[in-house]
């Protein structure tokens, strides 16, 4: 006879989540907060939409980049309240992230690429593969292939902390205490510079990862990141 | 999922509400007690001011310096953001050199004072070459000579309780329309206090000029630009934690 207990036990392990709530959960907060954090931003930067390198930089001085869109002034003073507010969102979401992937070995289990995996063979027949559309086997599966796994750890230890720093380096209280996070990147200006060229990067990742999900099929991507599971029906594919 | 686990969830989820709730209760008791709450810590976006506010001031508490320049590196150009203003009173005190200005000290302190330019410039002058951030993202490095806001308060006597200094400028209809026309501007003691807080009158080895805020001007280093009032006219020492400019931006600059 079987106990209670053990049916229970039985359809959890049919039923392993393609998604853990914890990765569900902060992949949400962190779409809406960085949403929050690039509309404010456009409203901070169409204030001064103008490049610079170094510490100085003003109209009348020489730019790295004129950006093609109108100066509009006023925007910047009520957007940044909200760009801080979404800021600490972010940071805070991330890091219950990083600290629960490490409990659950998330990072081990999900993100870190197999040794076998790491060869520039193996890189590029996964790319090559989506290229010309030809759905693997391990596109199905509930694993991540080796692009998707070194370019997630990139986004999260790299990107996102290099966001961070090139934004606090632009603080003068936290220069204060932490003069190297500005006189490293090369000065105010520079930090500015690439707070934006960070975010440049950040929207192409977005927009990769969103054609990556219309290929895989875009809702049914959402509804396994939402519930955790691939929809009914499909999951024989 | 038998009774006597959902049981067993039910009472851990309750007994974490309620440990993160007297937490909570207890951080913004602290909080409140060490100064680490601003004056716009209201609404959804108070949450973030009140955060940033909080880990500066934890960060700074020490009196951080901001960073200082070379002489080689001041700009040639330091930008003007908004001229002077163009009223008869402000226009008849710069005709005479500023003669009959004089900057009150007032609020909380035990014996209010009031200080000429001469006056202000006969105390311990001292000079700072620091970068100078609008918060529309230019930037400039100057000179700034003057005397630091903490010895002014000193000669007047700070009470206590102070807890924040209003800084008042001369009226400017020359503003830009998007801002409020009297750009007055409050800070905390802590930057009131800061060694590189200065009432500067100088820059860059001349006097301070009409555009840059003449006769003078606040300086705080560690601030953004709109922090640093010009044209000053009276200051207010004050315990009320209301009083801050309400203009939809942050209050606290060091941002």
């Amino acid at each position: 006879m079987i106990s209670e207990g053990n049916v229970e036990a039985a359809v959890e392990t049919a039923s392993t989540p393609r998604h853990i709530a914890l990765v569900r959960i902060t992949h949400w907060i962190v779409v809406l907060s960085v949403l929050g954090l690039l509309v404010s931003g456009t409203g901070i930067l169409v204030s001064h939409p103008r490049l610079y390198w170094g510490e100085t930089g003003a109209v009348g001085t020489p730019s790295l980049i004129d950006l093609p869109i109108p100066f509009i002034i006023g925007p910047s003073v009520w957007n940044r309240p909200f760009h801080f507010f979404f800021a600490w969102v972010l940071v805070l979401t991330g890091l219950s992230y990083v600290v629960g992937s490490f409990i659950t070995q998330h990072f081990r289990k999900d993100l870190l690429p197999a040794k076998a995996d790491l060869r520039w063979n193996r890189i590029v027949g996964v790319v090559s593969d989506h290229l010309r559309s030809k759905r693997r086997e391990a596109d199905a599966a509930s694993t991540y292939n080796v692009v998707q796994r070194l370019t997630y750890l990139a986004v999260v230890f790299g990107l996102f902390p290099a966001i961070l720093w090139t934004g606090l380096a632009m603080s003068f209280g936290v220069t204060s205490v932490f003069p190297i996070l500005a006189t490293a990147l090369g000065g105010h200006q520079s930090a500015r510079t690439l707070h934006f060229a960070c975010v440049v990067l950040l929207l192409l990742f977005v927009i990769v990862h969103i054609l990556m999900l219309c290929l895989a099929g875009f809702w049914r991507s959402v509804w396994t990141m939402i519930t955790g599971y691939v929809p009914q029906g499909e999951r024989a594919r | 999922m038998s009774k006597f686990l959902k049981r067993r969830k039910f009472i851990t989820a309750g007994l974490a509400t309620a440990a993160s709730a007297s937490g909570l209760g207890t951080a913004v008791y602290f909080a409140d007690r060490y100064g680490l709450i601003p004056p716009d810590h209201t609404g959804i976006v108070g949450v973030g001011e009140t955060l940033t506010y909080a880990t500066q001031r934890l960060l700074t508490s020490g009196h951080s310096l901001a960073r200082e320049f070379k002489r080689s590196d001041i700009s040639k150009v330091p930008v003007v953001n908004g001229p002077h203003p163009t009223d008869e009173k402000y226009l008849a005190l710069l005709a005479d050199g500023f003669k009959n200005w004089r900057l009150s000290v007032e609020g909380l302190v035990a014996r209010p004072v009031s200080f000429s330019l001469e006056e202000l410039s006969r105390l311990p002058a001292e000079s700072h070459i620091t970068l100078h951030a609008c918060e529309q993202g230019w930037s400039y490095i100057a000179e700034w000579t003057g005397v630091r806001l903490a010895t002014v308060l000193d000669l007047a006597g700070a009470r206590p309780e102070s807890r924040y200094v209003v800084f008042e400028p001369f009226a400017n209809p020359n503003q830009s329309r998007t801002v409020v026309r009297a750009l007055w501007e409050s800070v905390d003691m802590a930057d009131a206090l800061h060694p590189q807080t200065l009432l500067a009158y100088g820059m860059n080895g001349e006097a301070l000029p009409a555009d840059h805020g003449a006769p003078v001007r606040l300086r705080l280093a560690r601030h953004l630009g709109w922090k640093n009032t010009k044209y000053l006219s009276r200051i207010v020492i004050t315990d009320r934690r209301d009083l801050y400019r309400k203009g939809g931006g942050t209050w606290y600059g060091g941002i």
